[in-house]
């Protein structure tokens, strides 16, 4: 069946010749294996007594969804989301506003490109980084906040200040990139508009609230979502920072489903864990094509 | 860009660029905490409080390419980065254009399979890509992360390349058809040139994802296709922690990707939100 382009037919042939080794490749490597891990979310697997491998139907759902721990771990995940988020938005807006405006040129391409430096940084380096700088006796971090007057915090060793050194690093690594999300949503605002708003009042809020602010949702959209979606994902940086520890504090959803499947050898369960973050993560997907591609 | 009327007050002025210089330091003291402690030996490094002035060594880096095989692991993380990179353009290329050009069912979903997999967490696919890989005995080879490497990477050549050839204007391929011109001679020869810099963009960001990735090497190498970033987690094993060897290992993961990430740094934005915010 032709279909139409807008001038002349394109044989359907010729599309599939296009697009089918990507198409063909993405399920194998993706789709497939994503068919293996329902299959094995459905059996009692573990991968230290393969000969007990049976069909046990929902059970691992079952478990999944009645388990404290992994509740617990999803709960941490948003909290670290709730408290970084807001924070990466008002750093981030601020640095946006601060590089839209007008002047100093050289300085401003340089700030630009060192907030490019912290998100393209390896996590698992980040990570490592985070290990040194916060380490309580050689750390430099307990340095600089000596110089202010602080005691020495045992960040990596407890619990709650583990928490608030993963969330502060996280807030490091990507506030420099809501600002520069920001920051490409601020240039949309067409100049006119803005030189108009400004001539009217020297409040630069009324501005940002009234200008601005209508023009950066969609850039809002989008951080939004990303944060929420890379925030499930979380793995290098905390897993090479704390290993989820101490106890499970550090312990995100991701860094919990490679425990289960891979250091408790728990394969069944760790798939139903893996499937539901899936369909949290299909969700996402759906809000965010639904409310940024218009056009496709 | 425009300029202002009236340039801002002096003293705001003075307010901005201490901002910024803030942003910078901010941005940049990691990496100079990083680069400064891998040029410590290991008595400096355990300095307690840390020391700032001190003679810088090299030992660190001769130490851990030489002694403990990074050097290896780089090397396999290039190879691995690299081949599946030209894999993800030679796949991703027509598939763009198709997306570009052509109208057909499905595009939608086409669209939405690959947004899902920019969001969804590598531990999904780990786990089965793992027993599957063991059964089939490829554990621990550069093919496998070649080959898992381009869940995310197609997508991300196919997003940005599908944005460079609908910017090619549409009028070349209509005076090309009128000539006779199948689709393929049309791409490879008129649209596939003009779209060599979306081609590079991409190239760079699905290198610098590869390069940067973890938890797939973690699960499905062990020595063989080892990559660096495992590598350099290794050294976290015991009590008395090697901080120079460790960021030593780390600034030589970290100084290819800083210098992509800066070449490509006009387009990181849109490669990372997929194109919604150019």
């Amino acid at each position: 069946m032709p279909v139409n382009a807008s001038s002349g037919t394109i044989r359907r042939s010729t599309i599939l010749a296009f697009l089918g080794p990507s198409v063909v490749t993405l399920l194998v490597i993706g789709i497939g294996p994503l068919l293996y891990a329902v299959w094995t979310s459905l059996h009692y697997f573990n991968l230290t007594k393969l000969k007990k491998v049976k069909f046990i139907g929902m059970e691992n759902y079952a478990s999944v969804l009645t388990d404290s721990v992994f509740w617990e771990a999803l709960g941490r995940t948003f909290l670290l989301l709730v408290i970084s988020l807001p924070i990466q938005l008002a750093i981030g807006l601020g640095i946006a506003l601060l590089l839209h405006q007008p002047g100093v040129g050289f300085l401003k391409t340089l700030t630009r490109l060192s907030l490019v430096l912290p998100m393209a940084t390896t996590y698992a380096v980040v990570g490592l980084l985070g290990q040194v700088m916060f380490n309580l006796k050689y750390g430099v971090v307990n340095q600089l906040i000596g110089f202010v007057g602080f005691d020495p915090v045992n960040w990596i060793g407890d619990p709650t200040n583990a928490f608030i050194a993963i969330t502060f690093w996280d807030i490091w690594q990507w506030t420099p990139f809501v600002a520069l999300v920001l920051l490409a949503g601020l240039t949309t605002v067409p100049s006119e508009i803005e030189e108009a708003a400004k001539l009217e009042t020297k409040r630069w809020f009324t501005v940002l609230r009234y200008v601005q602010l209508p023009f950066l949702i969609p850039a809002l959209t989008a951080v939004l979502i990303l944060r929420t979606a890379d925030t499930l994902k979380l793995f290098d940086m905390v897993f090479t920072m704390t290993r989820g520890g101490p106890g499970s504090s550090t312990e995100l959803i991701s860094l919990m489903i490679q425990r289960v499947g891979f250091r408790s050898f728990d394969q069944g369960l760790a798939s139903a864990q893996a499937i539901i973050l899936l369909i949290i993560t299909i969700i996402l997907s759906q809000l965010y094509i639904r409310l940024l591609y218009k056009e496709v | 860009m425009r300029n202002a009327q009236a340039g801002p007050a002096p003293r705001g002025m003075g307010v901005q660029i201490l901002l910024m210089l803030l942003v910078i330091l901010f941005c940049v003291f990691p990496f100079y905490w990083m680069v400064t402690t891998s040029l410590k030996t290991q008595i400096l490094a355990l300095e307690s409080p840390p020391v700032w002035i001190f003679e810088p060594t090299l030992a660190n880096y001769s130490e851990v390419l030489l002694k403990d095989g990074v050097g290896t692991t780089l090397i396999n993380s290039l190879i691995i980065a690299v081949s599946t990179t030209l894999l993800a353009v030679l796949l991703g290329c027509p598939a763009a254009y198709a997306l570009a050009r052509f109208e057909f069912r499905g595009k939608r979903d086409l669209w939405f399979w690959f947004i899902t997999n920019r969001m969804v967490s590598p531990i999904v696919l780990a786990l089965p890509f793992f027993l599957i890989v063991r059964k089939i005995g490829l554990l621990d080879t550069h093919l496998v992360l070649i080959l898992i490497y381009l869940t995310f990477n197609l997508p991300i050549v196919i997003w940005i390349c599908t944005d460079q050839f609908r910017s090619v204007p549409y009028d070349l391929n209509e005076a090309a058809m009128l000539e006779g011109a199948s689709q393929w001679r049309i791409f490879r020869s008129i649209c596939l040139p003009l779209a060599v810099p979306g081609v590079a963009v991409s190239s760079i960001f699905s290198f610098i994802f590869s390069w940067n990735e973890l938890m797939y090497a973690l699960v499905l190498t062990r020595n063989n296709a080892k990559t660096a970033p495992a590598m350099a987690v290794s050294f976290m094993e015991g009590y008395n922690l090697p901080y120079g060897k460790i960021m030593a290992t780390s600034t030589l993961i970290v100084i290819p990707v800083i210098v992509f990430a800066l070449i490509a740094s006009k387009h990181l934005v849109r490669g990372l939100t997929m194109g919604a915010v150019k």
